[in-house]
């Protein structure tokens, strides 16, 4: 899915990568405000949806080579994060929506979240 | 190839701006992105055990045809039950580390998981040394 797809189905803010975000697509997403799950079970996820709002999670999605972050809920980025994502060319965005609503309007629109892969694996 | 690093254990912001910079050589150096994927998450993860457990360390990274090889050594207070430590959700963390989104007890299991090689040496009250391995080819 492209990111300006997820940008319109969320009605999101884009805060990071308004310059370079057009043709950038995404196949699978994620859902957490658990850094410590994603750096141990996101696969091959391009795109994080979280309610955590700081510099870690901007971090983490660079180490797991992530294109894009949602925030739900409203969060809104710090300057320092939007530096961060600018340099890495991540897309950072904001929707007022919760988690939930938010993860399940792009489920219903096409984007997976991959296999499930449980712990000990 | 040989890069050390020193890790600020004050400020669990700049945690993981040296995994970042490793990363970025790694790139550089046209190693395959699923080493530099394993070397990138388990790096992250050590660096921010280093900071929110022992007040920072050295990192050093050597880089050979075959290997990627990984050394983490702090003073910090050392692991006193490291079969406890390996735990997948064994975690001693504080609640300021948790509402950060880390904390989970999967650092050191994930680590392992994502290294060819993991030893660690620990002492209580002086120190914690973890040496890794990534395989290349």
């Amino acid at each position: 899915m492209e990111l300006q797809k997820v940008q319109e189905l969320l009605q999101a803010e884009v805060y990071a990568g308004k310059d370079y975000m057009t043709g950038m697509e995404v196949k699978e997403a994620c859902g957490s405000d658990l850094m410590s799950d994603v750096l141990a079970f996101v696969k091959e996820q391009g795109l994080m949806l979280t309610g955590l709002q700081n510099l870690q999670v901007v971090r983490t999605a660079e180490m797991m080579d992530m294109e894009a972050i949602v925030f739900v809920r409203g969060k809104v980025p710090t300057e320092e994060m939007i530096q961060a994502a600018e340099r890495m060319e991540m897309v950072l965005m904001t929707t007022e929506l919760p988690m939930f609503t938010a993860c399940g309007i792009l489920y219903a629109n096409g984007l997976t979240g991959g296999e499930a892969v449980s712990a000990g694996e | 190839m040989v890069f050390h690093y020193d890790v600020d254990g004050n400020d669990f912001t700049l945690a993981g701006e040296i995994s970042s910079k490793v990363k970025k050589r790694l790139k550089q150096l046209g190693l395959p992105p699923e080493v530099i994927r394993k070397v990138s998450i388990a790096m992250y993860e050590a660096e921010i055990n280093m900071v929110i457990h022992a007040n920072g360390g050295a990192i050093d990274v050597e880089v050979t045809p075959q290997a990627v090889h990984i050394t983490f050594a702090d003073q910090g207070p050392g692991i006193p039950d490291l079969e406890k430590a390996m735990q997948e959700g064994f975690s001693t963390a504080s609640n300021e580390v948790r509402e950060l989104g880390f904390g989970a007890g999967m650092g050191l299991p994930n680590i392992k998981k994502n290294s060819d090689n993991m030893t660690i040496d620990t002492k209580v009250g002086e120190g914690t040394t973890i040496k890794l391995v990534i395989n290349i080819a």
